[in-house]
């Protein structure tokens, strides 16, 4: 789960780390209520959307005067903020974040993830600060240090320090640094984080380090402990196909093509996107329906597939290891019938119940094309998707 | 031989008594040699009971002390099943088996830690287990579709081992030990391990190697293979086609930073002499192949 910088400054806060003082604003009146408040002579209003590079999109402008905080939030609120990781359409900006300015010196970069390799949490920091730093690993990986983190000490004083001199932060500065990154460590952990970025953090000419930016996302399979984060959540930045799917249990991604599969086990229904391309086909999504798909968990994702206006076809592949293909045939007839189904529809089952589920298939009286292993499943659906199956 | 599991190998079973527990325990036990195999269940809230017949204890070291089990498989619902983990590992188990989905990746970085110099192997977690055939089921896998042989098959996904297992089958090629390391990123026995020991089983002639989009460890397997690997291996990597960024069913599943893609880890197995194929269906004809 992703929230916005302003909430992940409010979880910032919690754990003693440094931010501007800012005022979130869902309307331009607020934005300028928020900005008198704060008091000026500068103020920074940030677009609030889930991707990066708002700035480069023009969702950040400075603002030296009410009424320039006044143009400036009138100008991005409800703009379409394209980004290179919004995709061309852009993301509609619904809130705004008004901060006072801060005297920029020097932008350094702070982000953890999870480190597969070591099973750690790992700390990147870098002196390149306001950087895509996919960028800098790729052009200059030498400016990135590293420290893996015990999970049992936490991020050591001396680790800290370190790395906070290592990325240029003036020796004045080194405890505040210091307090920055263990609070970002412990909001990691506590939090269960799965991604945390800090970029920039910055000196500023009085040698406050302060977090200028903050992006936090979260283990989804934690949030059950976190109900404090899970209000944070705001589905206007997410694909409500994957809402939907989401509330059924259902695992799915909208995707570019006019394909929709309906596949049990992420693994086979990566693979089943696959072998649709592979086969001069386009997918419509990858769709996952678990272990333990009911009728109605598969005439929900039947629904939420043929939500999409361009899908042209479907196909079904089911193999049967804690799921049944005769519950898996049930739910498809169930489906087909309670959605009215007018695209063609492949079904590929096997595994436990196969013949019983193909019974079942065959004596409902649907026009369902049946197909004996992926290929010729794929195949026939991408036939199917172009009409020329008739 | 086979790898990990065999006839001999006798398991307690960490939440038994729930719903998908007692499904699996009874597939398990119908299968092969499973009725002796399973011989004890675990509940804190029931020892002395018992589920049709295989007897609760209390905690898995009650349970191996009374039964001699050195194995345990999982079915802990996600926000216990790392502390069903840690009991096994602090009874000493030679394999736990976790086939939960779900589990917190703090809790399992945590597991993990507490795991280091101990000699407890850790399948999984979110994995449909391992299965030798002909001996020993443990997990959810459909028994029927596999067949006794000397092929060996390691993969991320429970469906797609499922898929080449059959595959596998329908050519008359039967499998050593079916192994599914799960989809976590944070997880136990990895494609490398795996190999290790198939390279070392002198049943197994030949290994289907299945992986996925995220993390580095086909590219870590594929350069073991390269320097190590005596005997022909193919594979397959499953999401050419997944977008970067999202996250493709399993938690593990996800192209970050522009790294774990399915390219780069076709194009490191393709330098390591493992032949791949981009065709899901054609797995098992690429193994009979390099026979």
């Amino acid at each position: 789960m992703k929230i916005h910088e302003y909430q992940g400054k409010e979880i910032f806060r919690r754990y003693g780390m440094s931010v501007p003082r800012g005022i979130p604003a869902f309307s331009v009146d607020e934005a300028v209520a928020a900005a008198k408040s704060l008091g000026g002579p500068v103020w920074v209003v940030k677009a609030q959307i889930h991707a990066g590079g708002r700035g480069k999109g023009g969702g950040v402008k400075v603002a030296k005067s009410l009424d320039d905080v006044k143009a400036r939030a009138s100008e991005i609120l409800g703009m379409q903020l394209v980004t290179h990781q919004t995709g061309p359409a852009g993301q509609k900006v619904r809130r705004l974040l008004i901060e006072e300015g801060a005297d920029i010196r020097k932008e350094l970069y702070v982000g953890m993830v999870v480190d597969r390799a070591s099973q750690r949490v790992v700390l990147m920091a870098s002196s390149e600060g306001g950087m895509d730093i996919e960028e800098v690993a790729a052009k200059t990986p030498e400016k990135i240090e590293r420290v893996t983190i015990d999970p049992k000490t936490g991020l050591t004083d001396a680790d800290a320090d370190d790395v906070a001199r290592k990325i240029g932060v003036p020796e004045g500065s080194i405890g505040q640094a210091r307090t920055i990154l263990q609070g970002l460590y412990r909001a990691f952990d506590e939090t269960d984080a799965s991604l945390a970025e800090i970029n920039p953090l910055v000196i500023t000419g009085d040698g406050k380090v302060i977090a200028l930016d903050a992006k936090l996302n979260f283990d989804d399979n934690a949030l059950f402990r976190h109900p404090d984060i899970v209000e944070m959540r705001d589905l206007d930045e997410e694909d409500p196909n994957e809402i939907a799917a989401s509330k059924f249990d259902l695992s799915y991604i909208s995707l570019d093509g006019n394909i929709g599969c309906l596949v049990n086990g992420a693994g086979l229904a990566m693979a089943t996107m696959d072998v649709i391309k592979l086969y001069g086909g386009e997918p419509a999504n990858f769709l996952d329906v678990g272990g333990g798909a009911t009728a109605e968990k598969v005439t929900e994702a039947f629904k939420i597939m043929l939500r999409n206006p361009h899908l042209k076809a479907i196909l079904v592949n089911i193999f049967g290891g804690i799921m049944k293909c005769d519950t898996i045939a049930e739910g498809v007839i169930a489906a087909s019938k309670a959605v009215g189904l007018k695209v063609p529809l492949v079904v590929r089952m096997k595994g436990t119940n196969e013949e019983l589920g193909r019974k079942i298939l065959a004596d409902s009286g649907l026009p369902i094309i049946s197909a004996n292993d992926m290929a010729q499943a794929a195949e026939k659906v991408v036939a199917a998707a172009k009409g020329a199956s008739k | 031989m086979s790898i990990l599991v065999d006839r001999n190998t006798k398991v307690i079973t960490q939440g038994i008594t729930g719903k998908t527990g007692q499904f699996h325990t009874r597939m398990c036990r119908d299968y092969a040699n499973g009725r002796a195999a399973f011989v004890a269940g675990v509940n804190p809230k029931k020892p002395g009971e018992s589920f049709e017949g295989i007897p609760i204890y209390a905690t898995v070291k009650e349970a191996r002390a009374a039964t001699g089990a050195t194995v345990s498989v999982i079915y802990v619902p996600p926000p216990f099943a790392a502390a069903a983990i840690d009991e096994a590992v602090d009874a000493g188990l030679d394999l736990v088996v976790c086939i939960t989905e779900g589990i917190p990746v703090r809790d399992m970085i945590r597991t993990r830690d507490r795991m280091r110099g101990r000699k407890t192997l850790l399948l999984g977690p979110n994995c449909p287990g391992v299965i030798t055939p002909d001996e020993i089921k443990i997990g959810i896998m459909p028994g029927h579709i596999h067949r006794k042989g000397r092929i060996g098959v390691v993969s991320r996904s429970g469906t797609l081992t499922y898929e080449a297992v059959g595959q596998l089958t329908e050519l008359g090629l039967g499998q050593s030990t079916a192994v599914g390391i799960g989809g976590d990123p944070v997880n136990g026995l990895k494609h490398i391990d795996i190999l290790k020991r198939f390279n070392d089983d002198p049943e197994t002639d030949a290994v289907i190697m299945i992986g996925e989009i995220g993390g580095g460890d086909e590219e870590a397997a594929a350069a073991w293979v390269k320097a190590n690997m005596k005997k022909p291996v193919v594979g397959f990597i499953a999401g050419v086609t997944a977008p970067p960024g999202k996250r493709m069913g399993h938690a593990g599943a996800i192209i970050s930073g522009g790294k774990g893609t399915a390219q780069e880890k076709l194009a490191a197995m393709e330098d390591a002499g493992i032949k791949v194929t981009r065709n899901p269906a054609e797995m098992g004809k690429l193994l009979k192949s390099v026979l």
